[in-house]
């Protein structure tokens, strides 16, 4: 079963909606101790990631992301929470994966937020994307990037540069884009994490 | 990072959105519509995955329910797609506060849209975004010609305001509005094509992404859009609804005039 850490950074209901259609059963997060009832993890977050830091380190699970060994899925700021600091609030964040988050404004002549739907490029074999197309569109709201880094960028966009749509480093997988509001790009993918 | 590759190139990677919009009253869609294979064309919810499965890349749903029993069809309305749609889609109508926003956000919505609402009360905007984040907040602004001037119109583009249109939406910008939902009251329900030539000047003057509305009437009339104003989305209504574009044919010549499309 997948559990869903529920620390109150945004809304879960359009996630836990997904999952239903895909019949993937899950439950919710609150503490430390509910984190061994589940064969994997999803962190899901919107808004700002210093909000969100400060959140999860209040509900006493922040301490424990970096330590399991069970497949975990942050997605978008989620995801951005598992690297080691983001422009967003000057803040330091989990730092799981050794990467930056920083921000799309000043670096990139088009719009922000990067708001819409975009190519994603799969590298690395990383198994989320098994059959989901090399260059499948995927919906992105999101004003702050996760640099590409050739280790750990499990598939990159391009808006205006190049970065991190998804990330891998050993058991801890990241999507930048919303999986749950991709359409069936999107769906392939949370299967894909259900049965990691 | 990787060398870099000219900006141009790599914007081009963001598909242009095509948008329906819905009409709904006490939970049922109000325009009419004639899909062949939809049972029940009042349903929104159906309606609504119909568009989906044709490759709609976001839904606007605009409730226009006049009673005081508003919010709970509203929010019954939005859970059942939210639970339904794998694509995003904004909720406008009857949002005049924070509390109202939030119920809605919790219920599954992926963005609010205020227009009359922001123009009388501007700061609502900073507060939504704020709150709930910037990409949370579309401004839709109904726009006439007056005089050779483009002024902001209230109730369904019959109230004349002394607001000039373009002034108004780098307002809505600075306060926090995270898309701008133009709607030309001169075009709408013309099928003329949109007011490309004011699109364009108020794209060029805004950072945040601009969703072209009013006066659709044939799959040149997006290429035109999209090529001239360069606007990120175009939203249509009853070519969508009568079955007289259909978005897939849309995509696939929008593709062939070199036009990103998912």
């Amino acid at each position: 079963m997948t559990g869903i850490i529920n620390y109150g950074a945004g809304n879960i209901f359009s996630l836990t909606a997904a999952l239903d259609r895909l019949h993937i059963p899950y439950g919710m997060v609150h503490r430390s101790e509910e984190l061994s009832d589940y064969e994997r993890i999803i962190i899901p977050g919107v808004g700002h990631a210093g909000a969100a830091m400060r959140k999860l380190q209040a509900s006493g699970l922040a301490a424990h992301i970096g330590q399991l060994t069970k497949p975990v899925l942050g997605i978008c700021v989620g995801m951005q929470l598992l690297t080691a600091y983001s422009e967003e609030g000057d803040s330091d964040l989990l730092n799981v994966v050794p990467l930056k988050t920083l921000h799309f404004e000043n670096r990139i002549t088009g719009k922000v937020p990067h708001m819409g739907w975009n190519k994603v490029f799969p590298e690395n074999d990383c198994p989320i994307f098994e059959n989901v197309g090399k260059d499948a569109y995927f919906y992105f709201v999101h004003a702050y990037f996760i640099e590409y880094n050739a280790t750990f960028t499990a598939a990159y966009t391009q808006y205006g540069l190049r970065f991190s749509a998804a990330l891998q480093d050993r058991n801890f997988y990241g999507v930048q884009f919303h999986p749950e509001k991709s359409g069936e790009a999107g769906e392939r993918l949370l299967l894909n994490f259900s049965r990691l | 990072m990787e060398p870099e590759i000219a900006d141009s190139l790599l914007d081009a990677m963001l598909a242009k959105r095509i948008i329906p919009c819905l009409d709904v009253k006490d939970g049922r869609t109000v325009k009419g519509v004639n899909f062949v294979d939809l049972r029940d064309a009042g349903d929104p919810v159906e309606l609504a995955w119909q568009y989906s499965q044709q490759g709609a890349d976001e839904l606007v749903f605009l409730d226009i329910t006049a009673t005081h029993e508003r919010r709970k069809t509203t929010v019954e309305l939005v859970k059942a797609v939210a639970r339904q749609l794998n694509i995003p889609f904004t909720i406008g109508g009857g949002i005049n506060e924070l509390a109202d926003a939030d119920v809605l956000l919790h219920s599954g919505a992926d963005k609010i849209s205020i227009n009359s609402a922001a123009v009388r009360n501007p700061a609502l905007i900073d507060q939504l975004a704020s709150s709930f984040g910037k990409q949370f907040v579309v401004v839709a602004v109904d726009t006439r010609n007056v005089d050779g001037k483009n002024y902001v119109h209230l109730n369904g583009g019959r109230l004349k305001t002394d607001i000039e249109t373009e002034v108004w939406i780098k307002e809505a910008e600075s306060r926090g509005a995270g898309e701008i939902l133009l709607t030309s009251m001169d075009h709408d329900g013309t099928k003329n094509g949109f007011d490309c030539r004011f699109l364009k000047t108020v794209n060029d003057n805004i950072s945040i992404p601009l969703i072209a509305s009013g006066g659709a009437g044939n799959m040149q009339h997006f290429i035109d859009v999209f090529q001239q104003a360069n606007v990120d989305a175009a939203l249509a209504a009853s070519v969508f609804h009568y079955g007289e574009i259909l978005i897939p044919e849309l995509k696939a010549e929008l593709r062939q005039h070199g036009i990103e499309v998912r």
